[in-house]
């Protein structure tokens, strides 16, 4: 079973990378741009057919160790 | 004194902090991360560099490693534990030390020698200092901005939890002299009972006139003493 997990940072953390991407895009013309945040991507793959197992072991996966939980949020999305 | 040194893929400061140890006469022995045991010590440091390349975030695979479980439950025994640079990025992963150091505000690798103020000589690592004396002492980092959450850092505040600050040759705390956006211009910081202390700045990179200045040898001899 597969699933993708998107990590990104609190609404109030600063986001310095963030904020450099949007000004580059205003630079290049692209206007009506409201806001840019930054964050990870992950695919994940497990070798569980019980769908609720598996998406259990992946929050557990970001508990331990993919996500700093005092600055970031996670969503997990099941993609097969 | 025995102090050990704990040693990861990447770490670059080991050999540094080995140095100002065994000059300040201290017993040190270097460990390797997959270590499953300490040997007996009295400090543990956990050195600068970029322990397993900074992947994922900084601190946060050498946080997972073997001998930290050793380096916790030696931690809450009361020993000493000094985390500097990714050190102290280290500590916060694994939970010693509370919040978190984000990119540096202005998101340049910033190396060079800044002003701090002793906040709290009432430790075991800075009773050698005078209160709110300025020191000037290197930084190299990439990750140094400390972030807490409003009640951490109010505690942090109320008990005199704050090692040192970012200033100016004055003394001042302002805006202007905080390299990297830290909360407050917080430089380091230490754990309740005041047995780990984290900072970003490279105290063992001052511990000879000719080469730099001496301004981090205190934070040694407070140890030893």
């Amino acid at each position: 079973m597969k699933f993708s997990v998107t990590v990104t940072l609190k609404k109030d953390v600063l986001d310095p990378q963030g904020k450099v991407v949007h000004n580059t895009l205003t630079n290049l013309g692209i206007d009506n741009l409201k806001s840019i945040r930054q964050g990870k991507f992950f695919e994940i793959e497990v070798h569980e057919i019980d769908q609720k197992k598996a998406e259990d072991k992946v929050k557990e996966m970001c508990e331990k160790l993919l996500v700093n939980l005092i600055i970031e949020d996670f969503q997990i999305n099941k993609l097969q | 004194m025995r102090s050990s040194v704990i040693v990861f893929p990447g770490s670059n400061c080991d050999r540094d902090i080995a140095v100002a140890l065994e000059k300040m006469q201290f017993k040190n022995q270097m460990v390797w991360h997959k270590e499953s045991k300490l040997p007996k010590t009295d400090l543990i440091v956990v050195p600068g560099g970029f322990s397993y390349g900074d992947y994922l975030r900084s601190g946060a695979i050498a946080g997972k490693s073997l001998i930290i479980d050793e380096v916790i439950k030696a931690a809450a025994a009361g020993c000493l534990v000094l985390g500097i640079c990714n050190g102290f990025q280290i500590l916060t992963e694994t939970g010693l030390l509370k919040g978190t150091l984000l990119r540096n505000k202005n998101l340049k690798f910033i190396n060079k020698d800044v002003n701090l103020i002793v906040s709290n000589n009432k430790t075991k690592f800075t009773s050698k200092y005078e209160l709110n004396q300025i020191l000037k002492i290197n930084i190299a980092h990439n990750e140094g901005n400390y972030f807490t959450n409003p009640q951490h850092l109010e505690k942090l505040k109320k008990e005199n939890l704050i090692a040192f600050k970012y200033c100016d040759e004055k003394g001042d705390i302002n805006k202007d002299s905080n390299p990297n956006g830290a909360m407050e211009n917080i430089a380091g910081i230490f754990n309740d009972k005041k047995n780990i202390l984290g900072m970003m700045p490279h105290p063992e990179r001052m511990i000879d006139k000719t080469i730099s200045n001496s301004d981090g040898v205190n934070l040694f001899s407070s140890l030893i003493s």
